[in-house]
């Protein structure tokens, strides 16, 4: 297939996982914040929002302060935050109308739909609004793509191609989550296996919706370590680095073409550290370090994934 | 002047004679609307416009942001041509079609009409849509102009019959082929008892006989081509009819970006790596195909692709330097053609042309400006063009003093009363002038068009402009045995 054609599929599907994945974020701060004993460390969490997605220098320059709501109205809203979810949800419908012709109508009317919806969306308008029920119309509007995707699309390169969008920009978004999260929430020289904070770590899980996942795995009490084992070597856990990348390692053994052995490889290996990994492993090397060395080698693995099969990125 | 080109004439309808009489072809019509209660009718209406809303959201609000794009309005009572009348309008197509095609080969090789003095060199050589780097190109099959969209009107003549004339050949990139074929599915989907009454000649294989022509010149020895349509992007207008065609043929939808020339030969950037490209079918002007050749600042375009071309890699659907035989300009001489390169007499006539270059025409038509149709040689979409009749004194002053100052860039021609169909309007159904653009494929030794075409009406009463650029509607076209 065309390259143009599947980097607009892979570019529709990621920038719609990270829509997702952005009021997920939102949504576990934003409970956390009506948590009666938070107070003081609020800014903390605030920040780590923008941290997560590296907007923090970005919002400094609005002037804005780090409230609640600003915070959330620039994720949520501001038309110059690229990373917005107004923006991911545009750029997801450009990449969509570009190809148009490649998609089923019911694929395209999702998306198309989508983006009416909240085109108009101000944050006047916001204000009015139950936020919570705000956060999981984003959830759903991309689970409804990504469902009409799996039920309706014919299951070719194409097809791949959005899939390969959805699990990259999904293993990113968990890992940063998961790197943000963590330190905000384990204070220095705490022991990863005890308890700090059930209601926190509770939202984290829920953020992922894993929280009754994790009581049938562990069945035990939340701690830290776990939530981590969790949410990165647990191949059974939908948004788990893990589960990211066997899907992957599975699609880049099926579009394969002659310039991308290098590339498959490189998946390959980044798969068998999660696949043969240990937390005890990564704790010794550090949890940060270790998401941090993940997160580079996705990004990595992203150009690779572009100048193999898509639209060429510049390379430094 | 033949009567039926005369001004004032009373228009000829589609549907009734000058009587009152429903003519025989649309009797089982009339009879099915006569029955018909109006609600169902209206309700019909509303069906359509909430559907083709629904495609227009799917395709063209993206344009609409930029306050560009809009719906082109469907009318819901089809035109209807006798059979009888469109083997005659086809064999007429066909022959005008052969006679353009062998005009672009001769004029591009030995030039023998211009030698035999039936055209005037310089109305060829000094024509700004000339392309001299055509000049000895082969192109496969000698086909320049593989798809053809053909405009004509019928105006009434003396004793009743209306004739159809030819106001326009477009051998560029003409569009509306898509409008034509979701025309006819809603009306399917609307009104299925009324397709089970007449006999109504199908026009869903216009895909296939589009893609069966353009691996029909595929350039030699190629024995499996691989197509695709050229767009110059999400942004054009046709967008939407570029994307239909390359689903409907099952083809990729590429633009400039996607393909690059190395040791001129074309190929597209694939999943797979590059993959040879054989025939385009482009979509994008002459100007924009390749910066090396033409613009240089287009970025629409594949550097390289003009060499690629000329070298007999690739072929391009329809073929640079097609615009110098449809030229507003050149029309008149196309009667000329049909008996210079076929030996035959042209079998759809022209409308009466006068052209502004010459002394005669220029003080005639000057003498007449309130009862003629004045247009530019290189204008289009219904722009740039005088309506006497319909033009204020003032309109009518200004234009003068534009033709005074560039004569040769000015066509003129009798106000032509196009023929009438009834037309769901506000008030009821009332009559509206139509046109009727059939697409004519050429590719090999055949040439094929799905029976009738697409038909623009002028929604505004009185008015004889049926571009959608300028408030026109369509109409299903059915053509019944």
């Amino acid at each position: 297939m065309l390259s143009r054609t599947a980097d607009h599929l892979y570019w529709m599907a990621r920038y719609t996982e990270r829509a997702e994945n952005t009021v997920r974020m939102l949504d576990v701060s934003y409970r956390m914040s009506l948590l009666p004993q938070s107070n003081g460390d609020d800014h903390g969490n605030w920040r780590a929002i923008l941290d997560i997605s590296e907007l923090s220098d970005a919002y400094a320059r609005t002037g804005r302060p780090l409230s609640p709501r600003d915070v959330i109205e620039f994720v949520l809203l501001d038309r110059d935050n690229l990373s917005s979810v107004w923006n991911c949800l545009r750029a997801a419908r450009e990449n969509a109308h570009a190809v148009r012709g490649k998609l089923t109508s019911e694929m395209w009317e999702t998306t198309n739909t989508t983006w009416l919806e909240i085109r108009d969306l101000t944050p006047a308008r916001l204000q009015d609004m139950d936020l919570g029920a705000f956060f999981e119309w984003v959830k759903f509007r991309s689970h409804l793509l990504r469902g009409v995707t799996v039920g309706t699309m014919f299951h070719d390169d194409a097809f791949q191609f959005a899939r390969l969008g959805t699990f990259l920009e999904r293993a990113d978004n968990t890992a940063r989550l998961l790197d943000v999260k963590y330190h905000a929430l384990m204070p220095a020289g705490e022991d990863v296996h005890n308890a700090t904070d059930y209601y926190r770590w509770g939202s984290l899980l829920r953020s992922v919706s894993a929280f009754e996942t994790y009581r049938q795995v562990y069945r035990d009490v939340i701690t830290p370590h776990k939530v981590a084992e969790l949410l990165m070597l647990n191949d059974a856990m939908p948004r788990s680095l893990h589960a990211c990348l066997d899907e992957i390692v599975d699609i880049l053994g099926q579009v394969a073409n002659s310039r991308s052995c290098e590339t498959t490889r490189k998946a390959g290996a980044l798969h068998a550290s999660l696949h043969y990994g240990s937390m005890d492993d990564i704790f010794a090397v550090g949890l940060h370090e270790s998401l941090e060395k993940f997160l580079a080698c996705i990004n990595k693995l992203g150009d690779r994934i572009s100048n193999d099969f898509l639209m060429p990125v510049a390379t430094p | 002047m033949s009567e039926a080109t005369k001004t004032g004439a009373m228009p000829y309808d589609e549907m009734y004679a000058t009587d009152g009489a429903v003519r025989p072809h649309y009797r089982a019509y009339a009879d099915w609307l006569d029955d018909v209660p109006r609600q169902l009718i209206e309700r019909k209406r509303s069906e359509a416009d909430i559907a083709f809303h629904r495609v227009g959201i799917t395709f063209n609000v993206y344009g609409a942001e930029g306050g560009k794009e809009r719906l082109i309005p469907f009318d819901l009572l089809p035109r209807i041509i006798p059979g009888s009348e469109w083997r005659e309008l086809e064999r007429g197509l066909s022959q005008r079609v052969r006679a353009l095609n062998a005009f672009l080969a001769d004029i591009y090789h030995g030039q023998e009409i211009l030698r035999a003095g039936r055209i005037p060199a310089d109305q060829i050589l000094n024509n700004a849509q000339f392309r001299p780097e055509m000049k000895g190109v082969d192109v496969p099959g000698g086909l320049y102009s593989m798809i053809a969209g053909i405009d004509l009107v019928r105006a009434a003549g003396a004793d009743g019959r209306g004739e159809f004339f030819v106001l326009e050949d477009n051998l560029r990139v003409p569009s509306g082929v898509s409008y034509l074929l979701e025309n006819r599915k809603m009306m399917m989907r609307l009104f299925p008892d009324l397709f089970s009454r007449y006999h109504v000649q199908p026009v869903d294989h216009y895909p296939d006989l589009l893609l069966e022509t353009l691996r029909a010149v595929a350039p030699a020895g190629v024995v499996d081509p691989t197509v695709v349509v050229m767009t110059p992007g999400a942004h054009n207008s046709a967008y939407f009819e570029h994307s239909f065609l390359a689903q409907q043929m099952g083809v990729e939808l590429v633009e400039g970006q996607d393909m690059f020339v190395q040791d001129d030969v074309l190929y597209m950037r694939t999943t797979q790596g590059p993959r040879r490209v054989d025939v385009i079918y482009r979509r994008i002007d002459d100007d924009f195909l390749d910066p090396l050749a033409f613009r240089a600042d287009s970025m629409l375009g594949v550097p390289g692709l003009m060499r690629a071309y000329q070298a007999g890699h690739v072929t391009l659907a329809n073929a640079v330097g097609t615009g110098v035989a449809d030229d507003k300009s050149i029309y008149p001489y196309v009667p000329e053609m049909v008996r210079f390169y076929l030996g035959e007499e042209p079998v759809l006539n022209n409308v009466p042309t006068w052209m502004l270059r010459e002394k005669d025409d220029l003080a005639y038509v000057l003498d007449r400006l309130p009862e003629l149709v004045v247009k530019e040689v290189h204008g289009a979409g219904g722009y740039g063009m005088l309506v006497g009749p319909a033009s204020t004194k003032a309109e009518i002053e200004d234009f003068r003093q534009r033709i005074l100052a560039a004569p040769e860039k000015y066509i003129a021609q009798p106000t032509l009363s196009l023929s009438t169909c009834p037309t769901f309007v506000e008030a009821g159904i009332a009559p509206r002038h139509i046109d009727l653009r059939p697409f004519v494929l050429s590719g090999g030794k055949q040439i094929r068009m799905v029976p009738g075409g697409l038909t623009r009406v002028a929604l505004k009463e009185g008015s004889l402009v049926v571009n959608s650029s300028q408030g026109g509607g369509t109409k299903d076209t059915w053509v019944v045995d």
